[in-house]
């Protein structure tokens, strides 16, 4: 009844606690560790970004021939180290003073920003929205990916054009690894396993992308009538199956073979050569 | 032998539960002290308690085998049909806490209205048979229909739909966004190979987006998680429906193709 | 009675299974404004559980198929007691019922080809069960009600409402069918979740509640099958036939208590299971009968080379006919040699390796272990015989599905008797939902049409139908019958009656222990009249399970006195004391009918019996039909002057 003297409604009426639902005045009832799983999330991606941003930056010790960090591949700008056959286009000339690492890192930044295994992860971790199944999240609004900016995450496909480029010049970049420091071919170190670990996972972690999946098959109607394109998409979909635990161990490949180059460059480490 | 003695040589033991009781005006956790035997499941204990000490404790229940999504709860916080929870899964010691679903109006004891959900399955465009196939001329094939017949699994518990951040934690966003259910049920149809709503001039993909609210939907998977079918609905239905509305709405050169072809026609 | 709700329809529709839906369908598009009314949420019918498939004879799968051959499958199944025009017309209609589903959504799983893939099932000539996996019941009921919701989005968009044209009420129940003058006038409900009653008057209404199983104790079927249209049936005047055939599956699971009563498919002895007894004996060897002896292994050695190798040895006697391994099985508990909980023993898992099981049995081995915690690679399962599906209901005309004797009273799906006669083949119970839930539709629309005045409900029977409901509510209190005795407990009741049931009229009856059961029953009766509820009347079980009592004491007595009376072994009907089939019996049915047909039977005597049980002549199964079998078989079921004629 509009009588003009009944209480506002109250502002933690929201949710759960609406006053339609049961009454239970607590947030969740959960019982098990609910919370282990975001924080993890959290501090897993919180020190890569701690760490590629600490990397991304210093814009020194990348280049340790035949191995460039994958954060610095391909290098497009002037000021980068000279890497003989290896991945330096010019593209933006001179002015660009900044490190080399920030024009390439957008791309991969963007398609994992906008992946949708990580955009579960950090939605979940970093925005608490929500932080665990029924474990009710702490905004009093929610537009989801409707508007301006998060509406952009349906751009996704282009990044992942992108990050198809990019992981063919890492292909590139680790092919170069089979050659020794004086760019003699046929030769291999513990770089080259490095770094033919971090590629296989770069490409499992990019082929295995939700719009890659969509793009090759997924979009099709009648996949009677496309038979290889319905193969590809159930190869794609076995990866895909795999897409979150392949997100991570990419992740943490490509820091590990960009901390490798950095220990050799850096003189800390000296690589091991099969032959 | 004591029927006691027979009851514990059985594995029966005492547990103590937690029930919501009330309805609409309020209510409660009751305590309940409750005979548990060997190799029951979280509704035998809930029917205990009615044949025994609360015949009037209110719960939807109707196959007890995992079928058809009615015993819908949540159990220790966690969404979950009482039919397939097991008592084996807690400690003898633990306290087992039953509440009604939490993002529906209560009605009473473990029962909601769930009529939000029927709301939302009205909203959906039925399936547009083609105009030119007879019943018995349908010709499909079985890598066609996988999809859908995923799907169709569902066995409509509303576990998801009672999960889902967008509605549980923002009531307002019930009048926008169907749910994962039902957007499943949109992504559902466009799959079917002879659905012939583009020739009736509907595209659901786009509808999915602007009239369903799939733009809500953040794709943090709690539908994927509760799902006692399991159900890939956000990997299988939400995203590809995500991507195929990406494909009419966000994709420049189909825009563009799209606008020209508009022009001209 | 002013403050009960009344509302007028077209047709009402008891209950939303899968004939339930089909009915509404056909009567809406007839034009008839429908109501549909459910105990439970709509699509959550019982019809889900069916995973085999549906029985129609398209051919996709073996184009020799065809509705003829389905007939004889039909008739054979049920032993010849089968109302032969509704076999008929069942298997002439069936694969225009699937096809229909196809147009209207539905995903069956495919041939190569493209079309509708067909499975065999017991019984069946030739593959023709069309199925969705182990899920064909559910892919039923969800093509059905979004059949439905799409009919209600055409009248949203002519009328602005969905619910103009047909509407479904949910979680309601019916208690009464109201008459007037003799003729239908509508039904008298609750609303489960407030307790509200109300009145949906309409001068045809469609029973389709489904079965009785919760009358038993082991059973498949969920609480809703407390024999409501039968009840309803009966009190509205209607007779119903066959009630003696209950089916039983002779492999139900009896423990752990999570899953009593669900089934454990056949399959599972058809890959490798076998039967042992509490000594470890694979007791199904001591049963074969005679007219099997040669058919059947007659050694574990033999009985074990047979899954290997079926063109050089017989079948292991694990599978014989359900009947048979049913009586076996409950031979053996009988005798003491019964497992822990009552049942005997399945065991795959010390004849193959876990890894076929869960290759060859994977729904199964799902089903336990995510239900029962039981790994079946790992332990034998404990199974028994569970009550499945009653064969026997309202006697209707075959071709318009219109109750006997109450016009504007319709029957469709298990709470019809008489199409699968003694005994129902698997597959054969949905096609049944299909083609007799769309007859019920339309005939009940036909009657509407045709009708000239409308039959209005009566006050009176309305207020005696609502103190009927609300009895259980003064039970307690000091109310009128507070005089005879202390209340009951209804789920104690309920318990007891289904222990009655279970031991005296289950899967093997003797004539002592039904004249018990019928002592338990009367005495049962009185009880119930003291079934008193706690609480109010908002969604409140207690006080449900009271009312249903009353329909399953009345369904459970027509089971007994029908059991009693028929000394012969047919089908679902097993008789320890007349262990054959007898021809004479061939072309009789056993109908029930109320004994006392005053509006409220609270005002008989709760001890006498509540159905009188009469004998009726079937009429002889037309000529055309008769000349699809040879000779030789019919020999076995009609008798000389039958042939003769």
């Amino acid at each position: 009844m509009a009588t003009g003297i009944e209480p506002p409604p109250q502002t933690d009426a929201i949710g759960v606690r609406d006053t339609s639902r049961a009454a239970i005045p607590a947030r969740h009832l959960r019982t098990d560790r609910w919370w282990l799983a975001p924080a993890g999330t959290a501090a897993g991606l919180l020190a890569f970004v701690v760490y590629s941003t600490w990397r991304a930056f210093s814009n020194a010790d990348y280049y340790h021939a035949p191995y460039v960090s994958p954060f610095y591949s391909p290098c497009l700008a002037q000021n980068c180290h000279t890497m003989r056959g290896g991945p330096n286009w010019e593209i933006l000339g001179s002015w660009w003073g900044l490190s080399p690492a920030l024009l390439i890192l957008i791309f991969p930044l963007g398609f994992r920003l906008t992946c949708y295994y990580y955009r579960k992860a950090y939605y979940r971790g970093f925005w608490a929205s929500p932080p665990a199944c029924a474990v009710a999240e702490p905004h009093a609004k929610y537009t989801g990916e409707t508007r301006f900016p998060l509406i952009l995450q349906n751009i996704h496909r282009y990044f992942f054009y992108f990050a198809v480029l990019v992981a063919g010049v890492l292909t590139y970049d680790t092919v170069l690894t089979f050659r020794d420091a004086h760019y003699a071919w046929g030769h291999m170190g513990l770089g080259s396993l490095v770094f033919l670990a971090n590629i296989v996972l770069i490409w499992a972690y990019t082929l295995s992308c939700h719009s890659c999946r969509h793009i090759v098959g997924g979009r099709l109607r009648h996949f009677s009538k496309h038979p290889v394109r319905y193969r590809l998409w159930g190869w794609v979909g076995r990866l895909n199956e795999r897409h979150m635990l392949l997100a991570w161990a990419s992740l943490i490949s490509v820091a590990v073979a960009d901390f490798y180059v950095f220990l050799l460059a850096s003189g800390a480490f000296e690589d091991p050569r099969f032959f | 032998m004591s029927e006691r003695q027979a009851n514990q040589r059985a594995g029966a033991y005492q547990a103590h539960f937690r029930v919501w009781r009330g309805d609409a005006d309020g209510g409660g956790l009751t305590d309940f002290e409750v005979e548990v035997h060997e190799g029951e499941v979280v509704l035998d204990i809930i029917h205990r308690l009615q044949a025994t000490q609360a015949p009037d404790l209110a719960v939807r229940w109707n196959c007890k085998a995992g079928k058809c999504g009615s015993c819908s709860a949540e159990i220790n916080g966690r969404p979950r049909l009482m039919c397939m929870t097991r008592m084996s899964v807690f400690s003898r010691t633990e306290t087992v806490t039953v509440t009604p679903m939490r993002a529906f109006p209560v009605l009473r004891d473990l029962v909601t209205d769930v009529a939000f959900n029927y709301t939302k399955a009205r909203e959906i465009p039925a399936f547009v048979p083609p105009a030119d196939l007879g019943p018995g001329e349908y010709r499909m094939q079985q890598e066609d229909v996988n999809r859908s017949q995923e799907f169709r699994k569902c066995i409509e518990c509303f576990l998801c739909q009672n999960t889902c951040h967008v509605v549980r934690d923002h009531e307002e966003n019930k009048d926008v966004f169907a749910g994962p259910r039902f957007l499943m049920r949109i992504a559902e149809l466009d799959m079917h190979p002879l659905d012939a709503a583009p020739a009736s001039g509907l595209d659901r993909k786009s509808t999915a987006q602007d009239e369903h609210g799939l733009g809500y939907c953040n794709i943090t998977k709690c539908c994927t998680e509760v799902c006692p079918e399991n159900i890939k609905i956000t990997d299988n239905a939400l995203i590809p429906l995500k991507e195929r509305a990406a494909d009419r709405k966000y994709d420049p050169l189909v825009w563009l193709g799209n606008k020209i072809r508009r022009r001209t026609e | 009675m002013a403050h009960v709700d009344r509302q007028t329809w077209d047709v009402v529709v008891v209950g939303a299974g899968g004939a339930g839906l089909r009915a509404a369908i056909e009567a809406r598009e007839a034009g008839m404004r429908t109501a549909v009314i459910c105990k439970s949420l709509f699509g959550k019918a019982h019809t889900v559980m069916a995973e085999g498939g549906i029985a129609a004879s398209m051919g996709n799968a073996n184009e020799n198929d065809n509705w003829q051959v389905h007939f004889r499958d039909t008739m054979r199944g049920g032993k010849f007691l089968n109302q032969w025009r509704m076999a008929e017309l069942h298997a002439r209609e069936a694969p225009d019922r699937v096809w229909e589903l196809e147009t209207w959504g539905a995903l069956f799983d495919r041939t190569a080809d493209g079309r509708i893939s067909q499975r065999n099932f017991g019984g069946h000539e030739y593959p023709r069960l069309a199925h969705v996996g182990d899920r064909t019941g559910l892919e039923l009921i969800r093509t059905l009600q979004q059949k439905i919701v799409s009919l209600q989005q055409e009248d949203e968009r002519d009328s602005g409402s969905y619910d103009a044209g047909l509407k479904v009420f949910q979680e309601c129940t019916v208690t009464r069918v109201l008459k007037k003058d003799g003729r239908v006038s509508g039904v008298f409900c609750y609303q489960r979740e407030s307790g509200r009653f109300f009145v949906l008057e309409a001068p045809a209404v469609v029973l389709a509640t489904g079965g009785i199983g919760k009358s038993f104790k082991v059973t498949s079927n969920s609480w809703e099958y407390t024999g409501d249209g039968h009840a309803l049936a009966l009190l509205a005047g209607a007779p119903l036939i066959n009630m003696e055939f209950v089916q039983f599956h002779p492999t139900g699971m009896v423990w752990p208590p999570s899953v009593k009563g669900i089934l454990v498919t056949e399959s599972v002895r058809g890959d490798g299971g076998v039967l042992r007894n509490s000594d470890g004996n694979r007791f199904m060897f001591d049963y074969i009968p005679d007219v099997f002896k040669e058919k059947y292994a007659q050694t574990e050695a033999e009985g074990d080379r047979w899954y290997e190798d079926p063109d050089n040895n017989r079948r292991p006697p694990e599978l014989l006919p359900r009947d048979e391994v049913a009586r076996a099985i409950n031979a053996e508990v009988k005798a003491g040699r019964g497992s822990p909980h009552g049942g005997v023993f399945l065991d795959v898992s010390t004849r193959m390796p876990a890894e076929v099981i869960k290759r060859r049995l994977p729904s199964m081995h799902h089903q336990f272990k995510e239900l029962a915690d039981v790994d079946i690679t790992a332990e034998p399962m404990e199974v028994g015989p569970t009550c499945h599906y009653v064969m026997g209901g309202v006697e209707v005309d075959p071709d318009s599905a219109a109750a006997t004797g109450v016009p504007g009273l319709f029957a469709a799906g298990e709470v019809a008797g008489g199409m699968h006669g003694s005994n129902r083949l698997g597959g054969n119970s949905l096609s049944d939902l299909l083609v007799f839930g769309r007859r019920a539709g339309l005939y009940a629309a036909e009657y509407v049409a045709a009708l000239r005045d409308r039959p209005a409900a009566d006050p009176r029977d309305i207020d005696a139908a609502e103190a009927e409901a609300l009895r259980p509510f003064s039970a307690e209190g000091g109310g009128q019958h507070a005089d005879r005795g202390p209340a009951e407990n209804p789920y104690t009741l309920h318990q007891e009656l289904q222990q009655s049931m279970n031991d005296l009229v289950g899967i093997i009856r003797r004539e002592g222990e039904m004249a018990e059961a019928l002592e338990r029953l009367a005495e049962l009766r009185v009880r119930a009249r003291r079934a008193g509820v706690e609480g109010h009347r908002q969604y409140n079980p207690g006080w449900h399970l009271a009312i249903d009592l009353r329909n399953m004491l009345l369904v459970s007595e027509c089971v007994a006195r029908a059991a009693l009376e028929r000394e012969e072994s047919r089908g679902g009907h097993t008789r320890d004391d007349h262990p054959d089939m007898d021809r004479r019996w061939r072309n009789v049915n056993l109908v029930c009918e109320l004994a006392d047909t005053r509006a409220d039977s609270g005002e008989a005597d709760p001890a006498l019996g509540q159905i009188r049980l009469s004998r009726r002549e079937t009429p002889p199964i037309r000529r055309d039909l008769l000349e699809l079998f040879d000779k030789d078989e019919l020999v076995k079921y009609l008798t000389d002057e039958e042939l003769s004629r």
